[in-house]
This record gives structure tokens, C-alpha cells and sequence, in this order.
């Protein structure tokens, strides 16, 4: 594992969080996929209202 | 955890000091449909009435109208009772929508439908396989049964939205009755993204009646809902063709359940399981092209996405009965503009626009195209200052619909 500080991001609408220590595995992206390997048309897996262009980082 | 338990009603505020700064509003706020919320689990237990009113009537003519419970109650009682019983716009306040949704008593009452609505569907399969009944009664027990299994889809849509693994695992069991588990995945992932677009099946446009738009929504709901599950398979070097794959595991239920009916009751329940499927799936289009029918989402000036949803793009409707039945989905926009909030903490926004009725009367409108389009069309356009420009035209009838409302005919 890389010693970069992991970034977490958030759903401007339902709070759903992406975690780039975590991942989304269902969703593809496996523990350790950078925010900046996610695609911009890739939408939030909970609300589907904002997209991840939308998201804030957190933390 | 909860800060009151099921059946125990609101605090009193007693004993829930400093537990947060919401508590003094606890103490004058009371949910007033509370209990209402139960009489939506009247709807799964409708051929439970059946049974008991066929044993009452028989031998009058009254008995072949036992049949037709459903439909009756759906699409006479109900509308008649809202006109009757009018609406509410009240809004729980905005501190407590947290605490409301957490109460799990809410919860409970949705999930019990389920068991209601399968215990239902077996009586409905036992009662059809046994009794010598004309093609008439037989017809009006399946468009019963359908009736409950499309509002059933309105349960499982409310479930489906949700965080907890098991509730979005429980949306696909409530689907599997009507083999429409693919919707689970198409709505959450497919409709809300795109809603109030020309991109969105789901989302029907002015000068497309409801026969214009069933095949475009079904079809286009179905395939995209294939897509997403294809896209998202393939980000893990996967193929479609796996039960991983959210569109065939839910099938897989549907294959099971139907099996499961057929080996018990015999390949005589089957006209029965696909005119209730159909009913039902279909029961949940026709509320589709309500739900956001001409409204459209405008292309941003700074770089032409779409403008995020917001309560102007769904129709509402604060009708007590059907939303109590319809838990809360008529209440639209708040729930576009937040799909994971629990249906007793929905709002009611004054910009949203409203339908001149509930749900089960606008079905009734939208069955009948002519008499939907007088109705509605005017509503449309004051909803863009009389600029039909602005709303979501359906293109074959693009010059039509802008020669109709006044508009000059633009390009594109």
C-alpha cells in the first residue's frame, strides 16, 4: 500500500460517502481506487441525484 | 438508536432531555398520520376481503362483484374519499425529519405488506384453481390481485430507495410477484438520474398519450436497466451474464415464486400470474406518466448539463387518502430532491406544481387521453408562463403541440 494520505468524498445530497481507502467494490472500484480513477458520468449509488463531479471532499 | 419506540406515539419530552436540541419541538409536534400509515396495509390483504365476501354474498349477485374488489375500491372508493377528506400540506419541521425517520414503527408497518401481499397472491392462486368461477369473475380476481401487486411496486419503490442492504433486498422480493424487478435498478440508477429529460423513459411528454408512452417506458426501462448492470459488471471485468448481475437475480425470484405457485396449484394459475403482472407493472407506468408528465429539466449556461431536479420538475398532490395509501409518494418532488428519506418525513413544497387530484383519479384521466389533455395540458403551460417551449415536448408531435399552445415553432 502507498503511503499517500487517502481522501474521502461526499454525496452533496444524501451523505453517502466514497472512501478511497474503501472504495465502492460493489460498484467497481476496489479498496484503494483513487477519487481520480472513478469516471465523471458515474453517479451517486445511493441517491442518484448528483454526480461525482458533485461530490465534496470531506475530512 | 430510536428515540421512542414502536406504538409509544411522540414524546412527551419527559426523560428525553439533552438527548438533542430538537426535543422541545417533540413536544409540541405530532405526526398526524401516525396511525394513519397502518390502513396502507389494507391494500395487500384485499383478496383476505375477497375470500370473506364471496363466503357472505354467495348466491346473490353481489358475489361476482367480490371479484372486483380491487379495481372498486381503487378506482371508486378512493377517489371519492379524497374528494371528500381533501388534503394536507402539513410538513413535519425540519429538525425533526431526522428523529421521524429514524422512529422504526414506520418501517415496520412497510415491511409487514410483504407478508400480507404473498399471503394474498396464495389465497388468490388457491381460490382461483378451486372454485368454479365464470370468465368474468375470473378476469375481475386477477385485475384484483394486479391492482395489489402494482401498488405493492409502490411498496417495494419505497423500499428500494433505501440504505439498508435488507430493505433493497426486500424491494426485490415485493417485485418478484409482477416479474419487475428490473425496475429496482433502472429507477434508482436510470430514473432519477435522467428525470424531466427527453433521455428519461420513465418520464412522459406533453403530446404523448399513455398508450404512446407504456411501450417507450417499458422497453427503455427494461434495456437500461441492463445497461447500468452491464456497466457496472464490466468495471470489475465481469460479464452480464453472472447473478451478480441485480436484473437476473431478481428474475431468478420471479422464476422461483411462479414455480412455486404452478408446482402447488397446477399450469392452470398461470393465465392468472401474467394478467396480474401485467395489471400490476402496467399500474405502476400509468403513475409514471403522472408523475412528471411535460416537465423538463433546463440545460445550465455555463456548461449545458442539466439543471439538478428540484421541486418544479414532478407533480404532487396533497391528497390525504392516497397518500396514505401511496405512502407519501405523491409528495414527489422532496422525494427526487431527497430519494433515501423515509416516506413519513416527506414535504410538501409550494413551488411544486400540483395535480387537480390524487393519484387513483388522474389513472382514471390518463387512461383516457382526450380528457387528460384538457385537463392537464392547461396546468403545463401555467407551469411555464404559458411557454411550451420549456417543457419536455414529445418530438413526433413537437410542430403540433407548439401550434397548439401558440408557441412559434423553433428550431430543433
Amino acid at each position: 500500500m502507498k503511503l499517500t494520505a487517502m481522501s474521502k468524498y461526499q454525496c452533496p445530497v444524501c451523505e453517502y460517502v466514497y472512501d478511497e481507502e474503501v472504495g465502492a467494490p460493489r460498484e467497481g472500484f476496489p479498496a484503494g481506487t483513487p477519487w481520480s480513477e472513478v469516471p465523471d458520468d458515474w453517479n451517486c449509488p445511493d441517491c442518484g441525484v448528483r454526480d461525482k463531479i458533485d461530490f465534496e471532499p470531506v475530512g | 438508536m430510536t428515540s421512542v419506540a414502536a406504538g409509544q406515539g411522540v414524546p412527551d419530552g419527559a426523560g428525553q432531555a439533552g438527548q438533542d436540541d430538537a426535543s422541545q419541538e417533540k413536544v409540541s409536534w405530532h405526526d398526524p398520520k401516525r396511525y394513519a400509515w397502518m390502513l396502507g396495509l389494507v391494500v395487500p390483504a384485499i383478496p383476505f376481503l375477497i375470500w370473506w365476501s364471496y363466503q357472505g354474498w354467495e348466491g346473490t349477485w353481489a358475489m361476482h362483484l367480490a371479484w372486483w374488489m380491487a379495481p372498486i375500491v381503487v378506482f371508486g372508493l378512493i377517489p371519492l374519499l379524497d374528494m371528500i377528506i381533501g388534503t394536507d400540506g402539513e410538513n413535519p419541521p425540519d429538525e425533526l425529519i431526522e428523529w421521524l425517520e429514524n422512529d422504526r414503527y414506520y418501517r415496520w408497518i412497510l415491511y409487514l405488506f410483504l407478508p400480507i401481499q404473498y399471503a394474498g397472491l396464495v389465497l388468490a392462486c388457491w381460490m382461483w384453481s378451486t372454485y368454479e368461477l365464470n370468465v368474468w369473475d375470473r378476469l375481475g380476481l386477477a385485475i384484483s390481485v394486479g391492482v395489489v401487486a402494482g401498488i405493492g411496486i409502490n411498496t417495494a419503490h419505497e423500499l428500494g430507495h433505501k440504505k439498508v442492504e435488507y430493505e433493497r433486498w426486500l424491494a426485490r422480493v415485493a417485485l418478484a410477484q409482477t416479474f419487475y424487478g428490473h425496475f429496482f435498478i433502472e429507477h434508482n440508477r436510470g430514473h432519477h438520474v435522467r428525470v424531466a429529460t427527453p433521455e428519461d423513459p420513465a418520464s412522459s411528454r406533453v403530446g404523448e398519450s399513455f398508450y404512446r408512452f407504456w411501450p417507450r417506458t417499458v422497453s427503455g426501462s427494461l434495456r437500461n436497466a441492463w445497461e447500468l448492470e452491464k456497466k457496472r459488471l464490466a468495471r470489475s471485468n465481469k460479464g452480464p451474464w453472472t447473478l451478480r448481475n441485480d436484473v437476473l437475480s431478481a428474475w431468478l425470484m420471479s422464476v422461483v415464486l411462479w414455480g412455486a405457485l404452478i408446482a402447488a396449484f397446477g399450469w392452470g394459475v398461470l393465465p392468472m400470474l401474467l394478467i396480474q403482472a401485467f395489471f400490476g407493472f402496467s399500474l405502476l407506468e400509468v403513475v409514471n406518466y403522472l408523475e412528471h408528465y411535460g416537465l423538463l429539466r433546463q440545460r445550465t449556461a455555463q456548461n449545458g448539463r442539466y439543471e439538478r431536479p428540484t421541486a418544479r420538475h414532478s407533480w404532487n398532490s396533497n391528497n390525504v387518502v392516497t397518500n396514505v395509501f401511496l405512502y407519501h409518494l405523491q409528495r414527489h418532488s422532496d422525494h427526487h430532491a431527497n430519494p433515501t428519506r423515509r416516506y413519513q418525513a416527506l414535504r410538501d413544497y409550494e413551488e411544486a406544481p400540483q395535480l387537480p387530484a390524487g393519484y387513483a383519479s388522474m389513472i382514471l384521466l390518463a387512461w383516457i387521453p382526450p380528457l387528460w389533455r384538457k385537463v392537464m395540458d392547461k396546468r403545463l403551460l401555467d407551469h411555464y408562463d404559458g411557454d411550451i417551449t420549456k417543457a419536455n415536448i414529445h418530438p413526433p408531435k413537437r410542430e403540433k403541440v407548439l401550434a397548439r399552445y401558440g408557441a412559434k415553432a423553433t428550431a430543433g
